[in-house]
Protein backbone atom coordinates (compact mmCIF):
# COMPACT_ATOMS: atom_id res chain seq x y z
CA UNK A 1 0.00 0.00 0.00
CA UNK A 2 1.23 3.47 -0.86
CA UNK A 3 1.96 5.54 2.19
CA UNK A 4 2.55 9.22 2.33
CA UNK A 5 3.40 10.94 5.56
CA UNK A 6 4.28 14.60 5.73
CA UNK A 7 5.40 15.99 9.06
CA UNK A 8 6.08 19.70 9.35
CA UNK A 9 9.43 21.19 10.38
CA UNK A 10 11.30 17.97 11.17
CA UNK A 11 14.68 17.90 12.87
CA UNK A 12 18.05 17.33 11.23
CA UNK A 13 17.86 13.53 11.10
CA UNK A 14 14.27 13.44 9.82
CA UNK A 15 15.13 16.08 7.19
CA UNK A 16 18.01 13.97 5.91
CA UNK A 17 15.82 10.88 5.83
CA UNK A 18 13.22 12.78 3.79
CA UNK A 19 15.87 14.05 1.38
CA UNK A 20 17.18 10.50 1.06
CA UNK A 21 13.70 9.24 0.33
CA UNK A 22 13.34 11.91 -2.35
CA UNK A 23 16.52 10.56 -3.95
CA UNK A 24 15.32 6.97 -3.73
CA UNK A 25 11.88 7.74 -5.17
CA UNK A 26 13.48 9.58 -8.08
CA UNK A 27 15.63 6.50 -8.75
CA UNK A 28 12.53 4.30 -8.94
CA UNK A 29 11.14 6.68 -11.58
CA UNK A 30 14.17 6.51 -13.88
CA UNK A 31 11.95 5.63 -16.83
CA UNK A 32 10.02 8.90 -16.50
CA UNK A 33 13.24 10.83 -16.03
CA UNK A 34 14.66 9.35 -19.22
CA UNK A 35 11.52 10.12 -21.26
CA UNK A 36 11.41 13.71 -19.97
CA UNK A 37 15.06 14.28 -20.92
CA UNK A 38 14.67 12.69 -24.32
CA UNK A 39 11.53 14.71 -25.07
CA UNK A 40 13.37 17.90 -24.05
CA UNK A 41 15.95 17.26 -26.77
CA UNK A 42 13.37 16.12 -29.27
CA UNK A 43 11.21 19.20 -28.68
CA UNK A 44 14.11 21.57 -29.19
CA UNK A 45 14.76 20.14 -32.65
CA UNK A 46 11.27 19.12 -33.70
CA UNK A 47 10.72 20.02 -37.34
CA UNK A 48 14.38 20.51 -38.22
CA UNK A 49 16.05 18.32 -40.82
CA UNK A 50 19.23 17.46 -38.94
CA UNK A 51 17.52 17.29 -35.56
CA UNK A 52 19.91 17.06 -32.62
CA UNK A 53 22.79 16.68 -35.07
CA UNK A 54 22.71 20.44 -35.39
CA UNK A 55 24.56 20.28 -32.08
CA UNK A 56 27.27 18.16 -33.66
CA UNK A 57 27.53 20.41 -36.67
CA UNK A 58 27.74 23.68 -34.78
CA UNK A 59 30.35 22.25 -32.42
CA UNK A 60 32.37 20.99 -35.38
CA UNK A 61 32.26 24.38 -37.08
CA UNK A 62 33.25 26.18 -33.90
CA UNK A 63 36.17 23.87 -33.23
CA UNK A 64 37.31 23.97 -36.85
CA UNK A 65 37.36 27.75 -37.04
CA UNK A 66 38.82 28.32 -33.58
CA UNK A 67 41.43 25.62 -34.19
CA UNK A 68 42.98 27.39 -37.17
CA UNK A 69 42.83 30.83 -35.58
CA UNK A 70 44.36 29.95 -32.22
CA UNK A 71 46.95 27.55 -33.64
CA UNK A 72 48.22 30.52 -35.66
CA UNK A 73 47.92 32.97 -32.74
CA UNK A 74 49.74 30.71 -30.28
CA UNK A 75 52.22 29.43 -32.89
CA UNK A 76 51.20 25.84 -32.27
CA UNK A 77 51.20 22.77 -34.46
CA UNK A 78 47.62 22.28 -35.65
CA UNK A 79 48.01 18.50 -35.40
CA UNK A 80 48.67 18.81 -31.70
CA UNK A 81 46.37 21.73 -30.98
CA UNK A 82 43.19 20.62 -32.75
CA UNK A 83 42.58 17.40 -30.74
CA UNK A 84 43.23 19.35 -27.53
CA UNK A 85 40.80 22.07 -28.52
CA UNK A 86 38.11 19.61 -29.65
CA UNK A 87 38.24 17.80 -26.29
CA UNK A 88 38.35 21.00 -24.29
CA UNK A 89 35.47 22.69 -26.07
CA UNK A 90 33.18 19.66 -26.04
CA UNK A 91 33.80 18.91 -22.36
CA UNK A 92 33.57 22.57 -21.36
CA UNK A 93 30.33 23.04 -23.27
CA UNK A 94 28.93 20.10 -21.33
CA UNK A 95 29.95 21.63 -18.00
CA UNK A 96 28.83 25.13 -18.80
CA UNK A 97 25.46 24.13 -20.25
CA UNK A 98 24.95 21.89 -17.26
CA UNK A 99 25.53 24.81 -14.90
CA UNK A 100 23.19 27.16 -16.75
CA UNK A 101 20.55 24.45 -17.02
CA UNK A 102 20.90 23.76 -13.30
CA UNK A 103 19.85 27.34 -12.59
CA UNK A 104 16.45 26.71 -14.17
CA UNK A 105 16.20 23.14 -12.89
CA UNK A 106 13.08 23.86 -10.83
CA UNK A 107 11.79 27.16 -12.20
CA UNK A 108 11.37 25.71 -15.70
CA UNK A 109 9.19 22.88 -14.34
CA UNK A 110 6.94 25.19 -12.35
CA UNK A 111 3.64 23.85 -13.66
CA UNK A 112 4.63 20.26 -13.02
CA UNK A 113 5.88 20.98 -9.50
CA UNK A 114 2.61 22.69 -8.67
CA UNK A 115 0.35 20.02 -10.07
CA UNK A 116 1.78 16.67 -8.98
CA UNK A 117 3.90 15.46 -6.11
CA UNK A 118 7.15 14.33 -7.65
CA UNK A 119 10.56 13.74 -6.07
CA UNK A 120 12.62 16.88 -6.66
CA UNK A 121 15.71 14.84 -7.44
CA UNK A 122 13.91 13.77 -10.60
CA UNK A 123 14.16 17.32 -11.96
CA UNK A 124 17.88 17.31 -11.20
CA UNK A 125 18.28 13.95 -12.91
CA UNK A 126 16.46 15.34 -15.91
CA UNK A 127 18.97 18.19 -16.22
CA UNK A 128 21.92 15.78 -16.01
CA UNK A 129 20.46 13.26 -18.46
CA UNK A 130 19.47 15.93 -20.95
CA UNK A 131 23.00 17.30 -20.99
CA UNK A 132 24.43 13.80 -21.28
CA UNK A 133 22.36 13.36 -24.44
CA UNK A 134 23.75 16.61 -25.83
CA UNK A 135 27.27 15.45 -24.97
CA UNK A 136 26.66 12.17 -26.75
CA UNK A 137 25.99 14.10 -29.95
CA UNK A 138 29.08 16.23 -29.54
CA UNK A 139 31.43 13.34 -28.82
CA UNK A 140 31.16 12.52 -32.52
CA UNK A 141 33.34 15.58 -33.19
CA UNK A 142 36.11 14.36 -30.86
CA UNK A 143 36.06 10.93 -32.46
CA UNK A 144 36.16 12.43 -35.94
CA UNK A 145 39.13 14.66 -35.10
CA UNK A 146 41.01 11.76 -33.47
CA UNK A 147 40.35 9.48 -36.43
CA UNK A 148 41.30 12.15 -38.94
CA UNK A 149 44.60 12.91 -37.23
CA UNK A 150 45.18 9.26 -36.25
CA UNK A 151 45.41 9.94 -32.55
CA UNK A 152 45.17 7.15 -30.02
CA UNK A 153 45.39 8.13 -26.35
CA UNK A 154 46.12 4.51 -25.33
CA UNK A 155 45.00 2.74 -22.19
CA UNK A 156 45.48 5.80 -20.00
CA UNK A 157 42.16 6.97 -21.43
CA UNK A 158 40.39 4.46 -19.17
CA UNK A 159 41.25 6.77 -16.25
CA UNK A 160 38.65 9.15 -17.65
CA UNK A 161 35.84 6.71 -16.81
CA UNK A 162 35.87 6.96 -12.99
CA UNK A 163 36.46 10.69 -13.32
CA UNK A 164 33.45 11.03 -15.57
CA UNK A 165 31.29 9.04 -13.16
CA UNK A 166 32.32 11.47 -10.46
CA UNK A 167 31.27 14.29 -12.77
CA UNK A 168 27.78 12.84 -12.97
CA UNK A 169 27.39 12.73 -9.20
CA UNK A 170 28.69 16.29 -8.86
CA UNK A 171 26.40 17.36 -11.71
CA UNK A 172 23.34 16.03 -9.90
CA UNK A 173 24.43 17.74 -6.68
CA UNK A 174 24.99 20.98 -8.55
CA UNK A 175 21.60 20.84 -10.27
CA UNK A 176 19.85 20.44 -6.92
CA UNK A 177 21.93 23.16 -5.25
CA UNK A 178 21.75 25.78 -8.01
CA UNK A 179 18.16 24.85 -8.87
CA UNK A 180 17.01 25.56 -5.31
CA UNK A 181 19.12 28.71 -4.86
CA UNK A 182 18.04 30.17 -8.19
CA UNK A 183 14.38 29.46 -7.45
CA UNK A 184 14.63 31.45 -4.23
CA UNK A 185 16.90 34.27 -5.38
CA UNK A 186 16.23 35.32 -8.91
CA UNK A 187 19.42 37.32 -9.30
CA UNK A 188 21.71 34.33 -8.93
CA UNK A 189 21.45 33.06 -12.56
CA UNK A 190 23.07 36.19 -14.08
CA UNK A 191 25.84 35.99 -11.47
CA UNK A 192 26.48 32.35 -12.34
CA UNK A 193 26.44 33.29 -16.02
CA UNK A 194 29.23 35.80 -15.63
CA UNK A 195 31.26 33.47 -13.41
CA UNK A 196 31.07 30.78 -16.09
CA UNK A 197 32.12 33.23 -18.78
CA UNK A 198 35.16 34.22 -16.76
CA UNK A 199 35.91 30.58 -15.98
CA UNK A 200 36.05 29.82 -19.70
CA UNK A 201 39.02 32.13 -20.11
CA UNK A 202 40.98 31.24 -16.96
CA UNK A 203 40.56 27.46 -17.06
CA UNK A 204 43.02 26.44 -19.80
CA UNK A 205 40.40 25.59 -22.37
CA UNK A 206 41.66 27.38 -25.46
CA UNK A 207 45.24 27.68 -24.20
CA UNK A 208 47.38 24.87 -22.91
CA UNK A 209 48.33 24.76 -19.21
CA UNK A 210 52.06 24.59 -20.13
CA UNK A 211 51.78 28.08 -21.57
CA UNK A 212 51.61 29.44 -18.01
CA UNK A 213 55.20 28.20 -17.47
CA UNK A 214 56.22 28.93 -13.82
CA UNK A 215 52.71 29.80 -12.75
CA UNK A 216 51.18 26.52 -13.89
CA UNK A 217 50.88 25.31 -10.28
CA UNK A 218 48.29 28.06 -9.63
CA UNK A 219 45.79 26.19 -11.79
CA UNK A 220 45.18 23.60 -9.04
CA UNK A 221 43.27 26.26 -7.15
CA UNK A 222 40.84 26.61 -10.02
CA UNK A 223 38.11 23.97 -9.53
CA UNK A 224 36.89 24.41 -13.09
CA UNK A 225 40.33 23.52 -14.38
CA UNK A 226 40.99 20.54 -12.12
CA UNK A 227 37.54 19.07 -12.70
CA UNK A 228 38.00 19.43 -16.44
CA UNK A 229 41.54 18.06 -16.34
CA UNK A 230 40.69 14.75 -14.62
CA UNK A 231 38.60 13.79 -17.65
CA UNK A 232 40.48 15.62 -20.38
CA UNK A 233 44.09 14.64 -19.60
CA UNK A 234 43.52 10.85 -19.72
CA UNK A 235 41.73 11.24 -23.06
CA UNK A 236 44.87 12.92 -24.39
CA UNK A 237 47.03 10.10 -23.11
CA UNK A 238 48.33 11.93 -20.04
CA UNK A 239 47.96 11.12 -16.35
CA UNK A 240 46.75 14.12 -14.31
CA UNK A 241 49.02 15.12 -11.42
CA UNK A 242 48.22 14.22 -7.84
CA UNK A 243 47.53 17.88 -7.05
CA UNK A 244 44.89 18.01 -9.77
CA UNK A 245 43.18 14.90 -8.40
CA UNK A 246 43.25 16.13 -4.80
CA UNK A 247 41.80 19.47 -5.81
CA UNK A 248 39.09 17.98 -8.05
CA UNK A 249 38.00 15.43 -5.46
CA UNK A 250 38.11 18.02 -2.69
CA UNK A 251 35.91 20.46 -4.55
CA UNK A 252 33.53 17.68 -5.57
CA UNK A 253 33.06 16.50 -2.00
CA UNK A 254 32.51 20.12 -0.98
CA UNK A 255 29.82 20.64 -3.61
CA UNK A 256 28.09 17.38 -2.71
CA UNK A 257 28.04 18.15 1.03
CA UNK A 258 26.84 21.70 0.46
CA UNK A 259 24.16 20.53 -1.92
CA UNK A 260 22.93 17.88 0.50
CA UNK A 261 22.72 20.27 3.42
CA UNK A 262 20.93 22.94 1.38
CA UNK A 263 18.56 20.52 -0.32
CA UNK A 264 17.57 18.65 2.83
CA UNK A 265 16.87 22.01 4.47
CA UNK A 266 14.80 23.61 1.70
CA UNK A 267 13.17 20.58 0.04
CA UNK A 268 9.73 21.37 1.48
CA UNK A 269 9.97 25.01 0.42
CA UNK A 270 10.78 24.63 -3.26
CA UNK A 271 7.11 24.27 -4.27
CA UNK A 272 6.46 27.73 -2.79
CA UNK A 273 9.44 29.31 -4.55
CA UNK A 274 8.96 28.32 -8.16
CA UNK B 1 -3.96 -1.58 7.03
CA UNK B 2 -7.02 0.30 5.85
CA UNK B 3 -7.15 3.29 3.56
CA UNK B 4 -6.99 6.47 5.59
CA UNK B 5 -6.50 10.20 5.23
CA UNK B 6 -5.50 12.19 8.26
CA UNK B 7 -4.77 15.88 8.70
CA UNK B 8 -3.59 16.92 12.12
CA UNK B 9 -3.41 20.56 13.12
CA UNK B 10 -2.19 21.57 9.67
CA UNK B 11 -0.77 25.05 9.53
CA UNK B 12 0.48 26.58 6.31
CA UNK B 13 1.77 30.02 5.43
CA UNK B 14 2.12 31.02 1.84
CA UNK B 15 5.10 33.30 1.34
CA UNK B 16 4.62 35.86 -1.41
CA UNK B 17 7.80 36.68 -3.23
CA UNK B 18 7.56 39.83 -5.19
CA UNK B 19 9.66 42.91 -5.67
CA UNK B 20 12.60 42.96 -3.31
CA UNK B 21 11.80 39.80 -1.36
CA UNK B 22 13.66 37.74 -3.94
CA UNK B 23 16.70 39.94 -4.02
CA UNK B 24 19.94 38.32 -2.94
CA UNK B 25 21.47 41.73 -2.25
CA UNK B 26 18.80 42.66 0.28
CA UNK B 27 19.12 39.35 2.08
CA UNK B 28 22.90 39.54 2.23
CA UNK B 29 22.95 43.12 3.47
CA UNK B 30 20.30 42.46 6.04
CA UNK B 31 22.12 39.46 7.39
CA UNK B 32 25.35 41.44 7.50
CA UNK B 33 23.79 44.24 9.53
CA UNK B 34 22.05 41.72 11.76
CA UNK B 35 18.54 42.79 10.87
CA UNK B 36 17.75 39.55 9.14
CA UNK B 37 15.41 38.16 11.76
CA UNK B 38 13.50 41.40 12.14
CA UNK B 39 13.13 41.64 8.39
CA UNK B 40 12.16 38.08 7.71
CA UNK B 41 9.07 38.75 9.83
CA UNK B 42 8.14 41.61 7.53
CA UNK B 43 7.99 39.33 4.51
CA UNK B 44 4.50 39.21 3.05
CA UNK B 45 2.94 35.97 4.16
CA UNK B 46 -0.58 34.76 3.48
CA UNK B 47 -1.93 32.68 6.32
CA UNK B 48 -3.34 30.03 4.04
CA UNK B 49 -4.32 27.28 6.48
CA UNK B 50 -4.76 27.29 10.23
CA UNK B 51 -5.48 24.43 12.67
CA UNK B 52 -6.94 22.09 10.09
CA UNK B 53 -7.68 18.67 11.57
CA UNK B 54 -9.86 15.87 10.28
CA UNK B 55 -9.72 12.17 9.62
CA UNK B 56 -11.32 10.28 6.74
CA UNK B 57 -12.04 6.56 6.55
CA UNK B 58 -13.12 4.33 3.67
CA UNK B 59 -16.54 5.40 2.40
CA UNK B 60 -16.11 9.06 3.36
CA UNK B 61 -17.09 11.63 0.76
CA UNK B 62 -15.84 15.00 1.95
CA UNK B 63 -16.79 18.30 0.35
CA UNK B 64 -14.74 21.44 0.98
CA UNK B 65 -16.83 24.54 0.65
CA UNK B 66 -16.08 28.23 1.08
CA UNK B 67 -15.78 31.33 -1.03
CA UNK B 68 -12.86 32.06 -3.35
CA UNK B 69 -9.59 32.31 -1.42
CA UNK B 70 -10.88 30.42 1.60
CA UNK B 71 -8.05 27.89 1.27
CA UNK B 72 -9.86 25.03 -0.50
CA UNK B 73 -7.33 24.56 -3.29
CA UNK B 74 -4.38 25.07 -0.96
CA UNK B 75 -5.77 22.39 1.33
CA UNK B 76 -6.17 20.00 -1.61
CA UNK B 77 -2.59 20.69 -2.69
CA UNK B 78 -1.40 20.12 0.86
CA UNK B 79 -3.25 16.80 1.06
CA UNK B 80 -1.73 15.85 -2.29
CA UNK B 81 1.75 16.42 -0.84
CA UNK B 82 2.59 19.30 -3.18
CA UNK B 83 2.80 21.97 -0.50
CA UNK B 84 4.41 20.90 2.74
CA UNK B 85 2.85 22.50 5.81
CA UNK B 86 4.90 24.43 8.37
CA UNK B 87 3.00 22.86 11.24
CA UNK B 88 1.10 19.66 11.90
CA UNK B 89 1.09 16.60 9.70
CA UNK B 90 -0.69 14.90 6.86
CA UNK B 91 -0.88 11.13 6.51
CA UNK B 92 -2.33 9.18 3.63
CA UNK B 93 -2.50 5.40 3.39
CA UNK B 94 -3.54 4.27 -0.06
CA UNK B 95 -2.85 5.18 -3.67
CA UNK B 96 -3.57 8.80 -4.40
CA UNK B 97 -4.72 10.68 -7.47
CA UNK B 98 -5.23 14.41 -7.36
CA UNK B 99 -7.22 16.10 -10.13
CA UNK B 100 -6.29 19.69 -9.46
CA UNK B 101 -6.36 21.43 -12.80
CA UNK B 102 -7.37 20.20 -16.24
CA UNK B 103 -3.89 20.37 -17.68
CA UNK B 104 -2.20 18.75 -14.71
CA UNK B 105 1.28 19.48 -15.91
CA UNK B 106 0.56 18.57 -19.51
CA UNK B 107 3.12 20.06 -21.86
CA UNK B 108 1.30 21.73 -24.78
CA UNK B 109 4.31 21.33 -27.06
CA UNK B 110 4.22 17.55 -26.75
CA UNK B 111 1.80 15.33 -28.62
CA UNK B 112 -1.21 13.77 -26.94
CA UNK B 113 0.49 10.39 -26.91
CA UNK B 114 3.68 11.74 -25.38
CA UNK B 115 1.70 13.42 -22.61
CA UNK B 116 -0.13 10.18 -21.94
CA UNK B 117 3.16 8.26 -21.82
CA UNK B 118 4.57 10.70 -19.27
CA UNK B 119 1.52 10.32 -17.06
CA UNK B 120 1.67 6.54 -17.33
CA UNK B 121 5.33 6.53 -16.38
CA UNK B 122 4.59 8.81 -13.45
CA UNK B 123 2.24 6.14 -12.19
CA UNK B 124 4.94 3.54 -12.90
CA UNK B 125 2.94 1.64 -15.50
CA UNK B 126 4.80 -0.75 -17.78
CA UNK B 127 4.96 -0.08 -21.56
CA UNK B 128 2.06 -2.46 -22.34
CA UNK B 129 -0.17 -0.79 -19.75
CA UNK B 130 0.80 2.62 -21.16
CA UNK B 131 -0.30 1.52 -24.64
CA UNK B 132 -3.62 0.42 -23.20
CA UNK B 133 -3.90 3.74 -21.35
CA UNK B 134 -3.29 5.66 -24.59
CA UNK B 135 -5.97 3.66 -26.43
CA UNK B 136 -8.45 4.13 -23.63
CA UNK B 137 -7.82 7.88 -23.37
CA UNK B 138 -7.86 8.46 -27.12
CA UNK B 139 -11.13 6.58 -27.48
CA UNK B 140 -12.84 8.39 -24.65
CA UNK B 141 -11.58 11.84 -25.56
CA UNK B 142 -12.47 11.28 -29.21
CA UNK B 143 -9.07 12.45 -30.40
CA UNK B 144 -8.72 10.29 -33.49
CA UNK B 145 -5.53 11.10 -35.38
CA UNK B 146 -4.97 14.18 -33.25
CA UNK B 147 -3.35 11.98 -30.60
CA UNK B 148 -0.05 12.20 -32.48
CA UNK B 149 -0.18 15.98 -32.87
CA UNK B 150 0.99 18.59 -30.35
CA UNK B 151 -1.60 19.44 -27.70
CA UNK B 152 -0.96 23.12 -28.54
CA UNK B 153 -3.04 22.85 -31.72
CA UNK B 154 -5.99 21.09 -30.06
CA UNK B 155 -9.27 22.94 -29.70
CA UNK B 156 -10.00 23.96 -26.12
CA UNK B 157 -12.72 21.30 -25.94
CA UNK B 158 -10.23 18.63 -26.95
CA UNK B 159 -7.77 19.76 -24.31
CA UNK B 160 -10.43 19.51 -21.62
CA UNK B 161 -11.47 16.07 -22.85
CA UNK B 162 -7.89 14.84 -22.98
CA UNK B 163 -7.14 16.23 -19.51
CA UNK B 164 -10.29 14.69 -18.11
CA UNK B 165 -9.82 11.31 -19.77
CA UNK B 166 -6.22 11.12 -18.65
CA UNK B 167 -6.91 12.20 -15.09
CA UNK B 168 -9.78 9.75 -14.70
CA UNK B 169 -8.01 6.82 -16.37
CA UNK B 170 -5.98 5.96 -13.29
CA UNK B 171 -8.09 4.66 -10.45
CA UNK B 172 -6.91 5.63 -7.00
CA UNK B 173 -8.04 4.66 -3.52
CA UNK B 174 -7.95 8.28 -2.41
CA UNK B 175 -9.28 10.81 -4.89
CA UNK B 176 -8.72 14.55 -4.46
CA UNK B 177 -10.66 16.66 -6.90
CA UNK B 178 -11.09 20.34 -7.70
CA UNK B 179 -14.34 21.37 -9.34
CA UNK B 180 -12.76 22.09 -12.74
CA UNK B 181 -14.16 18.85 -14.13
CA UNK B 182 -17.60 20.40 -14.12
CA UNK B 183 -16.52 22.99 -16.63
CA UNK B 184 -17.06 21.45 -20.03
CA UNK B 185 -19.63 21.56 -22.76
CA UNK B 186 -22.97 19.94 -21.94
CA UNK B 187 -22.51 17.20 -24.48
CA UNK B 188 -19.27 16.12 -22.94
CA UNK B 189 -20.64 16.32 -19.42
CA UNK B 190 -23.16 13.61 -20.19
CA UNK B 191 -20.39 11.33 -21.36
CA UNK B 192 -18.09 12.34 -18.54
CA UNK B 193 -20.70 11.72 -15.93
CA UNK B 194 -20.68 7.92 -15.98
CA UNK B 195 -16.90 7.78 -16.11
CA UNK B 196 -16.64 10.14 -13.19
CA UNK B 197 -19.27 8.26 -11.20
CA UNK B 198 -17.30 5.07 -11.78
CA UNK B 199 -14.13 6.69 -10.57
CA UNK B 200 -15.72 8.23 -7.50
CA UNK B 201 -17.44 4.98 -6.59
CA UNK B 202 -14.19 3.10 -7.06
CA UNK B 203 -12.34 5.45 -4.73
CA UNK B 204 -12.57 4.66 -1.06
CA UNK B 205 -12.08 8.26 0.00
CA UNK B 206 -13.12 11.35 -1.92
CA UNK B 207 -12.22 14.96 -1.17
CA UNK B 208 -13.92 17.47 -3.41
CA UNK B 209 -13.51 21.22 -3.40
CA UNK B 210 -16.24 23.46 -4.75
CA UNK B 211 -18.26 26.57 -4.12
CA UNK B 212 -21.39 25.17 -5.74
CA UNK B 213 -23.97 23.78 -3.28
CA UNK B 214 -25.49 21.53 -5.96
CA UNK B 215 -22.23 19.64 -6.32
CA UNK B 216 -22.09 19.00 -2.60
CA UNK B 217 -25.68 17.72 -2.49
CA UNK B 218 -24.94 15.26 -5.20
CA UNK B 219 -21.57 13.83 -4.19
CA UNK B 220 -20.78 14.44 -0.55
CA UNK B 221 -21.76 12.95 2.78
CA UNK B 222 -19.64 15.21 4.92
CA UNK B 223 -18.74 18.87 4.50
CA UNK B 224 -16.01 21.10 5.85
CA UNK B 225 -16.70 24.81 5.54
CA UNK B 226 -13.53 26.83 5.24
CA UNK B 227 -13.14 30.54 5.70
CA UNK B 228 -9.82 32.41 5.72
CA UNK B 229 -7.94 29.17 6.10
CA UNK B 230 -9.84 27.98 9.15
CA UNK B 231 -12.53 25.37 9.62
CA UNK B 232 -15.82 27.14 10.35
CA UNK B 233 -17.95 24.01 10.49
CA UNK B 234 -17.43 20.29 9.98
CA UNK B 235 -20.25 17.75 9.92
CA UNK B 236 -22.90 15.94 7.89
CA UNK B 237 -23.48 17.53 4.50
CA UNK B 238 -27.04 18.73 5.14
CA UNK B 239 -26.33 20.44 8.44
CA UNK B 240 -23.23 22.28 7.32
CA UNK B 241 -24.78 23.33 4.03
CA UNK B 242 -27.79 24.77 5.83
CA UNK B 243 -25.54 26.89 8.01
CA UNK B 244 -23.34 27.85 5.06
CA UNK B 245 -26.27 28.97 2.91
CA UNK B 246 -27.79 30.91 5.79
CA UNK B 247 -24.55 32.71 6.64
CA UNK B 248 -24.60 36.40 5.77
CA UNK B 249 -22.04 37.70 3.29
CA UNK B 250 -20.73 34.28 2.38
Amino acid sequence: MTRLEIIASPGFVARSVLAGRDLYEAATMWRLCWTLSWLDIKLRYRGSVLGPFWLTLSTAIMIGSMGFLYAALFHMDLHKYLPFLALSIVLWNFLSLLVSDSCICFTSSESMIRSVRMPFTLYGGRVVLRNLLVLAHNIVVIIAVDLLLRINPGRVALLAIPAFLMWLVVALALAMLLGAMCARFRDIPPIIGSVMQMAFFVSAIIWRPEQLKDQEYLLVFNPFYTLLEIVRAPLMGEVPSLGVYVSAIGFSVGIILLSWSVFSRVRGRIAFWV
Amino acid sequence: MTVELLAENVHLDFPLYHGTARSLKKTVFHSVTGRMSADSRQRVVVQALREISFRLQPGDRLGLIGRNGAGKSTLLRTLAGIYEPQGGRVRIHGSLNALLDPNLGMNPELTGRENITLRGQYHKLNPAAIRRLADDVAAFADLGDFIDLPVRIFSSGMVVRLGFALATAIRPQVLLMDEWFLAGDANFLEKARSRLEDLVRGAEILVLSTHMPSVIHEWCTRVIWLDQGRIVADGPADEVMEAYLAAPGR
